[in-house]
C-alpha cells in the first residue's frame, strides 16, 4: 500500500513539474501533429482509407507516447544528477526501482494526451472516420499500453544510474521501436529476426491490443502478454538498479555531471 | 555488568582513492587519493565537525559515511550498522543536507518538495502534513511554503534543504558546508538552527571551511588536509595546541644600548626584534607561551 501511495504522490508531483514550462508545453503540442501529419499523409498517398487508415492513427499515437518516454526516460536521470537530486534518490531507504516507476509513468502520461491529438488530427484535419468498436476494451488498452511504455522507459532509464552517457541510448532506439512493434509496419512484413524481438517489447501487444479494440475483436489476451512484459522489465529492473547503484557507488558516478 | 554506550560513527582507517581513465585506444589511469586513512568518533547527542579547506577530504569521508560512495579502504560503522554492508540501514537512520543551490526541484514549491521527499523517505502518510508543518516552522519558511523554490533565496532553499534532510526524523544529520553562499545573517540564523537540533538529541557531523563557524558550533573538531586528520580536539583544545606563544610589541623612542640583549637573555624570551618606523622603533618580544611578558 506504501508503495502504491508514493507511486501515485510522486506521479502527480513529477506530472506537475512537467507540465510547468510552456516551451515543452508548445512541443507535445507540435510533436504529435507533425508525427501524425507524416503518416496520415505517407499512408494516403499510397491508397489506403478504411481501417488501414485507423490503424495507422493508432499506430502513430503510440509512436507519440513511445517518443515521450524513450527520449526523456534516459535523461531524465541524467537531469537528475545535474540538479543534485539523484544522490538523494540514491540515499531513499526504497529500492531504486520503484522510484522510478513514478518518473517514466508521469512521461507516459504526457505521452497519452499525444495519442489523443493524433486521433483528433485524424478526424478533422484529414477525415479519418475514427469508429472504436470496442471502446472499454481501447480504453484499458491504452491504459495498459501507458504504463508498459513507462515500465520499459524505466529499464531503460537504469543505464545512467551508472553511466553518464547513457541518456543517447533512448534516443538511438527511438525509431527502431516504432519499427520493431509494429507501429506501422505488420510484423509479418519484418524479416524473421526481428519478431523475436518484437515479441519482448511490450509496446507491439499494447498497439496490437488497441487495434484489436478499434475492430471489434478481443484485446485481452494481447492485454496479459503486455502487462506480463511490463511486469518481466519491473523484475529486471529491479535486480538491474541494484547492482547500477553499487556500481555508481564504487565508481563515483552518482555526483558527476 | 556496566553497559558501555557504543559511538555513533566509528571510523576507522577509512580511504578513498578516486581512479578516472582517459583516451580511447592508449587509455591512461590517474588515481587521486581524497582520502587516506581517517579514524575518528561521534558520540551520540555530539556536534562533531570536519574542518579544512576545499579538496582536503571532507565531501568523500561524508559521503562514505552516508552510503554515497564506496571506501576503498578501511571501514565505518554508523549506528552500528556498517556502510558497505547494511547500507539501506544506515540510509534509513541518518539524514544528509549540503550546501549550495542544486539538490531540490525548481519547478516545485517548497511545500511540494518537502511531500515529495516525505514519500521518497518513508514518513507514514498520518504524519507527514504535520511534521513538514513543523519543520516549515522550524527553519522559518511557514508562510512562503507555496512558492516556487526557483524564486527562493540561497538562504531560504538552504533551510529548506535543512526541513528536507530532518523530514524522517534522522538520528544522525550530516551537514555538508551548509552555510557556504550564504550571507552573515542566513549563516547565523542556520547556526542557531543547527544549535536547537543537536540541543534536542541529534547528532551532527558537520564539514566546514569557516574555523569561526566550527569554533562556535562543534563540541569537538578534526581538522583535515590532504585526506588526513591532522588534529583532533574541542576547540579550546585545538587553540591551545597551535598557541605559539605571547607576543608583545612596544613603540620606543630611543631605545638605550643593551636593552635588547638584556631582554634577549631572559630564560622564557625565545627571539626579540627591533624595526624602525618612522622617528620610532618597534621592540617585539616573542615569549614561551603562558608567560606573562607585560613590563
Amino acid at each position: 500500500m506504501r508503495s502504491v501511495r508514493l507511486v501515485a504522490v510522486a506521479w502527480s508531483l513529477q506530472l506537475k513539474m512537467r507540465s510547468r514550462s510552456a516551451f515543452d508545453g508548445l512541443l507535445s503540442l507540435l510533436w504529435p501533429a507533425f508525427f501524425a501529419t507524416t503518416i496520415f499523409m505517407m499512408f494516403r498517398q499510397g491508397g489506403a482509407s478504411g481501417p488501414a487508415l485507423l490503424s495507422a492513427a493508432v499506430g502513430s499515437s503510440a509512436m507519440g507516447i513511445w517518443s515521450a518516454v524513450s527520449t526523456t526516460a534516459a535523461f531524465a536521470l541524467q537531469m537528475e544528477r545535474r540538479q543534485g537530486t539523484l544522490e538523494l534518490f540514491v540515499l531513499a531507504p526504497q529500492p531504486f526501482a520503484l522510484l522510478l516507476v513514478p518518473l517514466t509513468l508521469s512521461m507516459a502520461t504526457i505521452g497519452a494526451y499525444s495519442m489523443v491529438a493524433t486521433l483528433l488530427w485524424g478526424r478533422f484535419a484529414f477525415g479519418i472516420h475514427i469508429s472504436i468498436a470496442d471502446p472499454l476494451g481501447f480504453v484499458v488498452a491504452v491504459v495498459v499500453t501507458v504504463f508498459a511504455i513507462g515500465m520499459l522507459g524505466m529499464l531503460i532509464a537504469i543505464s545512467s544510474i551508472r553511466y553518464r552517457s547513457a541518456w543517447a541510448l533512448g534516443s538511438a532506439i527511438e525509431m527502431p521501436v516504432w519499427l520493431i512493434c509494429g507501429f506501422l509496419v505488420a510484423i509479418d512484413d519484418l524479416p524473421a529476426w526481428v519478431r523475436p524481438l518484437s515479441a519482448v517489447l511490450a509496446p507491439t501487444w499494447g498497439v496490437s491490443a488497441m487495434r484489436a479494440a478499434a475492430a471489434g475483436h478481443s484485446p485481452w489476451a494481447d492485454l496479459g502478454r503486455c502487462v506480463l512484459a511490463a511486469a518481466a522489465y519491473g523484475a529486471i529492473a529491479t535486480v538491474v538498479s541494484r547492482w547500477m547503484v553499487r556500481s555508481a557507488r564504487a565508481h563515483a558516478t552518482l555526483a558527476l555531471s | 555488568m556496566v553497559c558501555v554506550a557504543q559511538p555513533v560513527i566509528q571510523v576507522d582507517e577509512l580511504a578513498r582513492t578516486f581512479r578516472s581513465r582517459k583516451g580511447l585506444f592508449r587509455r591512461t589511469g590517474k588515481e587521486v587519493e581524497a582520502v587516506k586513512g581517517v579514524s575518528f568518533a561521534v558520540e551520540r547527542g555530539e556536534l562533531f565537525g570536519l574542518l579544512g579547506p576545499n579538496g582536503a577530504g571532507k565531501t568523500t569521508t561524508i559521503k562514505m559515511l552516508i552510503t554515497l560512495l564506496m571506501p576503498t579502504g578501511g571501514q565505518a560503522r554508523v549506528l552500528g550498522h556498517d556502510v558497505v554492508d547494511d547500507a539501506r540501514d544506515v540510509r534509513r537512520k541518518v539524514g544528509y543536507v549540503f550546501g549550495g543551490d542544486r539538490g531540490l526541484y525548481e519547478r516545485l514549491s517548497g511545500l511540494d518538495n518537502l511531500r515529495y521527499f516525505a514519500e521518497l523517505y518513508g514518513v507514514p502518510p498520518r504524519e507527514s502534513k504535520q511534521r513538514i508543518a513543523e519543520l516549515l516552522e522550524l527553519v522559518g519558511l511557514d508562510g512562503r511554503e507555496k512558492e516556487r523554490v526557483e524564486g527562493y533565496s540561497r538562504g531560504m532553499r538552504q533551510r529548506l534543504h535543512i526541513a528536507r534532510g530532518l523530514l524522517h526524523r534522522p538520528e544522525v544529520l550530516f551537514l555538508d558546508e551548509p552555510s557556504i553562499g550564504i550571507d552573515p545573517v542566513g549563516a547565523r540564523e542556520l547556526r542557531a538552527t543547527v544549535k536547537n537540533l543537536v540541543d534536542t538529541g541529534t547528532t551532527v557531523l558537520l564539514t566546514t571551511h569557516y574555523m569561526f563557524e566550527a569554533d562556535e558550533l562543534c563540541d569537538r573538531i578534526a581538522v583535515i588536509a590532504q585526506g588526513r586528520i591532522v588534529a583532533l580536539d574541542t576547540p579550546a583544545g585545538l587553540k591551545q595546541q597551535v598557541a605559539t606563544g605571547s607576543v608583545l610589541e612596544v613603540d620606543v623612542f630611543g631605545l638605550p644600548d643593551g636593552v635588547v640583549e638584556k631582554v634577549r637573555a631572559e630564560p622564557d624570551v625565545l627571539a626579540v626584534a627591533v624595526e624602525v618606523q618612522g622617528q620610532a622603533e618597534v621592540l617585539t618580544v616573542h615569549a614561551r607561551p603562558g608567560t606573562d611578558v607585560t613590563p
